[in-house]
């Protein structure tokens, strides 16, 4: 039944890099931009409060597969744009991973906020009554517990982000998804033993992930 | 007390569900069953392609054409079924097997070529077309007259198709291929000369090229790089449906619809069709 793994047709382990090449350069990219949106959501500034809700509902709600599509359609084949790639393999992972990012990063930011409210007022309070800047309050005092409190939330964003990389696939990233495409079209014989092996390796890419996050999370949470 | 009331109503709920499932089956079966006695107020589910244009298309407005379509209402015609009682269901690439192999089509005419792997699952009736492979390119395009071509050029096909994987293994391993979801996107980057070249079988390529909107911009280069034998699938084992449907599409290439339904969904875009193959399926 699983004779297909066998013909040295499909590189199933090398689709499955990729497919964490794409996990983890978006999970860089989407900390990063989803820790400066949360500073932009909860800044004394209206103009970046204004940018912050706006880009987060917006984003938020519009279909991954828009996104990435709209990156490829829109961006690259339209606009021209390649992100310094220059053949299709390259620019298609670049531009998947600025869309994963820009989706991503919107629900970090919304659990990194959730995660700021946990920390009392009175100790952003304290360091303004020191004299701390509002840059040195929030990644000085509020940042590093919100951090530690959502350890547990951004585990399943990290997790969702892992299965959202298969929608790279519309735009012909070469991961875990296009081959599966590519072997449901030769093996039409073993449908569900193809569907077996892909959904198999999800579960191993994710759930230790959930495990070991989870781990974490009870170890470094902030007991008040 | 607690335990055994929640335990009669688990129990209750099992039931139901095992009755409702069972009712639903034997609801199915009835209504594929259907198909076989031909009866007037019978209806008849062929699987088409709803995406592709010249092919299997539903139009905005519920309509469908294509020269696929075209077959299907023939064949089932000669089967005994009147244009208003076939009832088109989409069968995708992917599923056209467990559609056929459920029941829950009765054929399916879906450019879909015959194969080794998918008669272990399916048997076909035909083949009723023959396709090749190949490229399409812009109309004011010089620089791509064979397959080597390609080597230099950025190319799009569809995720995962067969054609994707012949460029990527043998035609053309360092032409800078590009997979879209769809051929619709190909057609929107070889407009835009994101991409110089499109391909696919050239069935489905003059399809695009033949769409009104399309109509002079892009041209077929003319390539035979592999053969595509569509055929009929349908379910394992039923001789006598692949008779019927075998006689139904001699018939058709005998009478002149089949010349007709090519010119009429495939001419516009100077497309050179083949002569209509011989049936091997099921002699």
């Amino acid at each position: 039944m699983f004779d297909f793994l066998d013909s040295g047709q499909y590189d199933v382990l090398g689709a499955f890099w990729v497919t964490v090449q794409l996990t983890l350069y978006s999970a860089v990219g989407s900390l990063i931009w989803g820790t400066v949106l949360a500073g932009m959501r909860v800044s004394p500034v209206p103009l970046l409060r204004g940018f912050g809700t706006a880009y987060v509902n917006l984003v938020r709600n519009t279909p991954l597969t828009l996104l990435i599509i709209g990156c490829s359609l829109g961006l690259n084949q339209t606009l021209g744009i390649a992100l310094g790639g220059s053949t299709f393999k390259e620019i298609g992972f670049r531009l998947a991973v600025l869309g994963l990012t820009a989706y991503t990063g919107t629900f970090v930011c919304e659990a990194l906020r959730s995660g700021i409210n946990t920390v009392p007022v009175g100790q952003a309070e304290a360091a303004r009554a020191l004299g701390l800047s509002f840059f040195q309050v929030l990644t000085l005092i509020v940042l590093p517990q919100a951090f530690r409190a959502v350890i547990a939330p951004l585990a399943n964003v990290l997790i969702a982000l892992t299965k959202n990389t298969t929608v790279a696939a519309t735009i012909g990233v070469a991961e875990a998804a296009l081959l599966m495409k590519e072997m449901l079209e030769n093996e039409p014989q073993a449908l569900f033993a193809v569907f077996a092996v892909f959904a198999l390796g999800f579960v191993l890419l994710t759930l230790p992930t959930g495990l070991l996050l989870g781990w974490v999370a009870k170890r470094v949470a902030v007991k008040r | 007390m607690k335990i055994s009331k929640a335990a009669a109503a688990a129990a209750v709920a099992v039931a139901l569900s095992l009755t409702a499932t069972a009712c639903g089956g034997s609801k199915q079966d009835a209504a594929s069953d259907g198909g076989a006695s031909g009866g007037a107020k019978d209806k008849i589910v062929v699987g088409i392609k709803y995406d592709q244009p010249g092919l299997g298309l539903k139009t905005p407005d519920g309509k469908y054409t294509g020269f696929d379509v075209d077959v299907a209402t023939y064949v089932a015609k000669e089967l005994g079924y009147e244009p208003n009682q076939i009832e088109f269901k989409q069968a995708v690439s992917a599923e056209r097997e467990n559609l056929i192999a459920n029941g829950d089509v009765k054929f399916v005419v879906a450019t879909y070529s015959i194969n080794d792997k998918r008669k272990e699952k399916v048997d076909f009736a035909g083949p009723y077309f023959l396709a090749h492979q190949d490229l399409l390119v812009r109309a004011d395009e010089t620089g791509i007259t064979k397959a080597e071509d390609l080597n230099k050029k950025k190319l799009c096909s569809v995720t995962g198709s067969t054609s994707a994987q012949n460029v990527k293994t043998k035609l053309a391993p360092e032409a800078d291929l590009l997979e879209q979801g769809g051929y619709s996107e190909c057609i929107t980057g070889l407009e835009n000369k994101a991409v110089d070249a499109l391909t696919t079988d050239n069935s489905i390529l003059a399809g695009y090229a033949a769409q009104d909107k399309n109509k002079g911009k892009f041209k077929l280069v003319g390539l035979s790089l592999s053969n595509e034998n569509y055929g009929i699938g349908l379910k394992k084992g039923d001789k006598e449906l692949q008779t019927k449907i075998n006689a139904a599409l001699k018939k058709m290439v005998e009478d002149g619809s089949w010349q007709k339904a090519v010119d009429k969904n495939l001419g516009p875009a100077n497309y050179k069709n083949e002569p209509a193959p011989q049936i091997t399926e099921g002699s």
